[in-house]
């Protein structure tokens, strides 16, 4: 997954950058593909170069040394409502069929729920980046044809929903899973799978999604993860604390 | 100043005293009584002030109000220690390991006590304190259009623009009756400085209607005026200063601590359940008398592995002029 959200992001962009995975992938691209993307933090921070020590949260003392600027929040938000961050990264706990995003309340209304630690900046991003990108584990009870509660909108009831509503970014442009990658519907704006990872079948895929899944006609594997690039998730992640296990490399 | 509903009434003398230092225990009795709302962990996962939480949560504070924008165990501990009846806040739990049991107990199970939550992103609890601390009653964003959190908000509401006519979700003013802010250094009047990324701090430092400095280092009023831009809140708004080295464990403090990652995993493991978590509530805050036994239980071993092996210093400015 770190890989391949890594190669979501172009060379020179300003990122919106939160902690795991999304962190690794920002180190990733700088070193290869994207030399000078930015990436900036909630927290205040804006950086030019990968953080020079192991990060558990953005606010840990390496990710201040060598800052670009540190600031207060209100400065990276602005800039991104301003339209100058093009790339941001979400992750959730539930996503349903157009990509929206639910970090606050699982479960029914009315009833026995489990409340979720809430939106932090992730409602923002999904709001005001000029497109952003959702990493998530893929799994049946995740992938839902509609979720409990919309935190983070991606393209809500579907169609041309976030013009109606008046959202001025772009929305979800892709959801990237530990079975595959998916981009949504020119039109409908309905997730579809465009490249599953290696040795994963499509009915695997269907099996822990919530809905009839769309799939791209011309369906690819995801390029594995190059050795160049597995190595360097290993220097940023020495340790496997946030991909061990869980990111096949992909 | 102007009043309308919800305004910062008008705050006591600002007049600059002496010296504002106080123990920490006297501060937060004059100044944070029960039913106070109070802004906590302003700059996000760094500088919390976790002492003072340990403090309240010694002195019995009960229906307190805790507003921030993402709060790093800090909130979790004084909802599970039953000292909140609400909170304001975008994101609450233990970024490391995701949920805050706590908070979850107390949302789910009404346990200790029933707890409110009014739900915010991180730009619109930014905003809300920024119109407190500009004394405007409410702020315009673009963010939340088509979120449940602005559907179902008691407090945000969305107008049209009356320039151009699109649609915008207007935040209303949030200003905290305290601020307690931890940062590097502080002088006895109550100026006080931080570095790193300081999140919402200096907001909630305008918008407060009083505002307690806890500061690794008390320093002569000379060493804050030598670097006038670094200045997060002058003193004259500022109602008292505590000196607390290592009053921020384990959140982390450019310069001086690094994150104590070991706490927040071991809060994590230790408190899944009510009763695991008035146990640890009883071993590292009830039965630890002050943040002097605090750091001792700690250890000088396991704080001076905090400290950064070697310093990192700024390039000097000269202000002569």
């Amino acid at each position: 997954m770190v890989v391949a959200a890594a190669r979501e992001i172009g060379d020179g962009e300003v990122v919106f950058v939160g902690m795991r995975l999304p962190l690794l992938a920002f180190c990733l691209a700088r070193s290869t593909h994207a030399p000078t993307a930015i990436g900036v933090f909630e927290n205040g921070i804006i950086r030019d170069s990968p953080p020079l020590g192991f990060l558990v949260t953005m606010s840990d003392g390496p990710n201040v040394s060598d800052a670009l600027w540190c600031t207060e929040m209100r400065e990276i938000m602005g800039l991104m409502q301003a339209g100058r961050v093009s790339l941001g990264f979400i992750g959730g706990a539930q996503v349903d069929r157009f990509g929206n995003l639910n970090t606050t309340y699982v479960g029914a209304a009315a009833g026995r729920g489990t409340r979720l630690p809430g939106s932090g900046g992730g409602g923002d991003i999904a709001c005001l980046s000029g497109r952003h990108v959702v990493i998530m584990a893929h799994e049946r009870r995740r992938f839902v044809e509609r979720v409990d509660y919309r935190t983070s909108p991606g393209h809500g009831e579907g169609g041309d929903w976030r013009r109606r509503v008046g959202l001025v970014g772009g929305g979800p442009a892709a959801v990237i899973t530990t079975l595959g990658v998916f981009r949504f519907h020119a039109t409908t704006r309905e997730m579809v799978l465009t490249s599953r990872h290696p040795g994963i079948a499509v009915d695997a895929v269907q099996a822990e999604t919530g809905w009839p899944l769309a799939v791209a006609p011309d369906l690819t594997e995801t390029r594995p993860p190059s050795p160049e690039e597995l190595a360097l998730v290993r220097r940023f992640d020495p340790d496997g604390f946030w991909t061990g296990g869980r990111s096949r490399g992909a | 100043m102007r009043a309308w509903p919800g305004s910062p009434r008008p705050a006591p003398s600002w007049r600059a005293e002496a010296s504002k230092v106080l123990p920490l225990a006297e501060a937060l009795r004059r100044h944070v009584p029960d039913g106070t709302s109070v802004c906590l962990g302003a700059a996000l996962e760094c500088l919390i002030p976790f002492a003072a939480a340990h403090e309240l949560i010694r002195q019995g504070r009960r229906d307190l109000t805790l507003i921030g924008p993402i709060s790093d165990v800090c909130f979790d501990q004084l909802i599970a220690a039953g000292c909140v009846r609400r909170v304001i806040a975008a994101w609450v739990g233990n970024v490391q390991h995701g949920t805050g049991y706590g908070f979850r107990r107390a949302v789910e199970a009404a346990v200790p006590r029933p707890l409110e939550v009014e739900d915010h992103s991180n730009l619109t609890i930014a905003l809300g304190l920024e119109a407190a601390a500009l004394g405007v009653p409410y702020l315009p964003t673009r963010s939340l259009l088509g979120s449940d959190i602005l559907a179902r908000s008691r407090s945000l509401r969305t107008a049209s623009c009356p320039f151009s006519g699109e649609p915008l979700v207007l935040v209303p003013a949030i200003a905290p009756d305290v601020a307690i802010l931890h940062v590097q250094r502080a002088d006895a009047g109550g100026s006080c400085q931080a570095w790193g990324p300081t999140g919402v701090a200096a907001a909630a430092g305008k918008a407060s209607r009083q505002v307690i400095v806890v500061c690794e280092e008390l320093v002569s009023p000379h060493v804050i005026r030598s670097d006038p831009n670094r200045t997060l809140v002058p003193g004259f708004r500022v109602a008292a200063v505590v000196p607390l080295p290592g009053g921020a464990h384990p959140s982390p403090v450019q310069g001086y601590f690094g994150r104590d990652h070991a706490a927040y995993a071991e809060y994590h493991r230790r408190t899944a359940t009510a009763e695991d978590a008035r146990i640890w509530l009883d071993e590292w805050v009830l039965s630890v008398p002050d943040h002097a036994a605090y750091l001792a239980k700690l250890g000088a071993a396991r704080l001076n592995g905090l400290r950064p092996r070697h310093p990192r210093l700024a390039a000097p400015v000269d202000y002569a002029g």
